[in-house]
């Protein structure tokens, strides 16, 4: 290895030469990146708009006059976002219960404690990640119309309550990677299964809880099929079905369904911001699409 | 009398732990681990191998969930067959594929080229290019039907500013899927990551022997990256043949299928046929060959991968 980067140090430098290539690089990142951002402000620019200011050309970049009365109509209106915000955001909260809890439970079962059948029912989990939804999506529609769950936030609730393998797969890994010695010190002392997970694991995986707490957050949020089954009264709709009804009705007003599209997608703007590194680890970890 | 009964006493409590019968042994042995893992064991056979094999019977009823269900065998799948829109559907999505996912993964390749290294402004780009992936979903669609506004949308506005005529878009027939598959360019955020992780694998020295050699930066990419990136390439490859065989949402706000069909993806008409036109039957025919083509696709994932691609062992 030294002698290799004598060698290099020893040979002739290169006349300087213009960096064509990383000129060349810069230009394109700005442009993809133009490419990237602009419709995020043109959906934030128009959302400032009067209705007939959208159909101007050339279009205005900053209003001119600027009005936020499309975010007002937004409140109690004949589309009540308000509604429709906070059925989203109950959702999102038991589903965060529901998701941490039982995923965490099953990961620690698979990745500590020995079972009969264990290493197949392992497999069996990651074959039921392959499983597109829309598969099972009459049988289990059926399922929540027997129990009279329909038009109530219950199918889109009481299912995280029964693991998502993807984020078992995670913990379970995560799970593994967490010496042995620790929890054998604590099994001496006399702890069970149940504090060791809660006590020694939990502490230890606050990176990877956060991973699936916020791919758990951003999944429910933009989920669409599912409230499109299940809820079917204004006031029970969240916020992506109530915005496709909203543009079902509302046509072209584009305005006033660019203020919806924008606080439909501030919170997890918010969210990315503060917690983009634990969004990273996650696709990186599983391949998963966002 | 004293030291006899002791001896009585040790036999009787010393044989019950001995002859523990072995099922007891078994239980206690299991027990634990089979109520840790109970949420989802249920969860499978309720949520997923319940509705998995539910959803093959009804694909052999007639059934509109308000009469009764009547056993028709496997005309539902001969209806499916002969449905002109359902291989119109196919062809829809088959289309889509096989123009979408190499733009996708070309891009998303391009993406992670231009971000990979150190620096505040690369990491700046990276959240840059990440962000709409994350917000994906019907807002994203909502904006994506305003940029595509033939006459006052921002692309059309845009290349009017470069004196090209943009086209209608999402209202034309011929240009309505292409208009799919640009959105579908924006969101390729989440492949660039898992190159850019594949990238940051690739060990420095075999750039340096490529240099000695005189690669210049195209051969490097072509000799070294590309080889080296060949299993995460043929895994997004395959990941995304599956998931623009299930694209609905987009879809469903930006067209409804239409203009004449022009954009009619498997799902969408799989959707329609349930909870349009209440065909639970053939609907779930039509599930039945969704499950045959992922799992075919998967199977090719997995028996390739092994053979030909290039895996670096994990790290522990």
């Amino acid at each position: 290895m030294a002698a290799i980067t004598n060698i290099t140090n020893l040979t002739v430098k290169p006349p300087r030469r213009i960096p064509y290539l990383e000129i060349l690089r810069v230009v394109i990142l700005i442009l993809l990146g133009a490419m990237f951002v602009l419709p995020f402000l043109w959906m934030v620019s128009t959302s400032f708009k009067e209705t007939g200011q959208a159909y101007r050309f050339p279009p205005e970049f900053i209003p001119q006059p600027f009005t936020v009365k499309n975010y007002l109509n937004l409140w109690g209106g004949p589309i009540p976002f308000d509604r429709f915000y906070m059925n989203t955001i109950i959702i999102v909260i038991l589903s965060e219960i529901g998701t941490l809890t039982s995923c965490t439970l099953v990961a620690y079962s698979f990745a500590r404690l020995k079972w009969w059948g264990r290493d197949v029912w392992f497999v069996v989990l990651l074959a039921t990640m392959m499983l597109p939804f829309q598969v099972v999506m009459i049988p289990v529609y059926i399922i929540f119309r027997t129990l009279g769950w329909l038009d109530t936030l219950l199918p889109l609730i009481v299912p995280t309550f029964f693991g998502n393998p993807f984020y078992i797969f995670l913990l379970r890994q995560f799970f593994l990677s967490i010496p042995r010695d620790l929890e054998d010190a604590a099994r001496v002392d006399g702890a069970g299964s149940f504090r060791i997970l809660w006590q020694i694991f939990l502490p230890l995986s606050k990176p990877v809880l956060l991973t699936v707490a916020m791919f758990t957050f951003v999944g429910h949020w933009n989920d669409f099929l599912g409230p499109l089954l299940y809820l079917s009264s204004v006031d029970n709709m969240t916020i992506s079905v109530g915005l496709a009804m909203f543009q079902g009705r509302g046509g072209s007003n584009w305005p006033a369904l660019m203020s919806a599209a924008t606080l439909a997608t501030v919170p997890i703007l918010i969210i990315f911001t503060l917690f983009q590194k634990y969004f990273v680890k996650g696709i990186v970890l599983t391949g998963m699409k966002g | 009398m004293s030291s006899g009964l002791q001896t009585y006493n040790t036999t009787t409590t010393l044989q019950p732990v001995a002859q523990v019968p072995r099922w007891q042994q078994a239980i206690r042995k299991n027990l634990p681990g089979y109520l840790f893992a109970a949420p989802w064991l249920i969860g499978f056979f309720v949520f997923t191998l319940g509705p998995f094999i539910a959803s093959l019977f009804l694909s052999l009823q007639q059934w509109d969930m308000l009469t009764p269900m009547k056993y028709v065998g496997l005309r539902n799948f001969e209806r499916m067959l002969q449905d002109n829109l359902f291989w119109h559907s196919l062809r829809v999505t088959l289309l889509y594929t096989v123009f979408a996912v190499p733009l996708q993964l070309a891009m998303a390749l391009l993406l992670a080229v231009l971000v990979n290294g150190q620096g505040a402004v690369k990491l700046f780009f990276r959240a840059v290019f990440f962000l709409p992936s994350v917000t994906a979903g019907v807002a994203v669609a909502v904006l994506w039907r305003w940029l595509f506004n033939p006459e006052f949308g921002l692309i059309n506005f845009l290349l009017d500013q470069i004196n090209i005529t943009g086209p209608p878009w999402l209202s034309s027939p011929y240009w309505a899927l292409p208009a799919v598959i640009v959105m579908s360019l924006w969101g390729v955020g989440s492949t660039m990551l898992i190159y850019l992780a594949s990238l940051q694998a690739i060990p420095d020295y075999l750039y340096e022997a490529a240099e000695i050699d005189g690669a210049n930066v195209l051969d490097k990419f072509r000799f070294v990256t590309l080889p080296m990136m060949s299993s995460t390439i043929f895994f997004t490859l395959v990941i995304g043949i599956i998931g623009s065989f299930q694209i609905f949402t987009q879809i469903y706000i930006l067209t409804n299928g239409g203009p004449e069909n022009a954009t009619l993806f498997y799902v969408l008409y799989l959707y329609q046929k349930a909870f349009r036109g209440f065909e639970m039957g053939l609907a779930s025919a039509m599930a039945w060959v969704l499950f045959l083509i992922v799992l075919a696709l998967t199977m090719i994932q997995l028996k390739l991968a092994g053979r030909w691609v290039y895996y670096e062992a994990e790290e522990a």
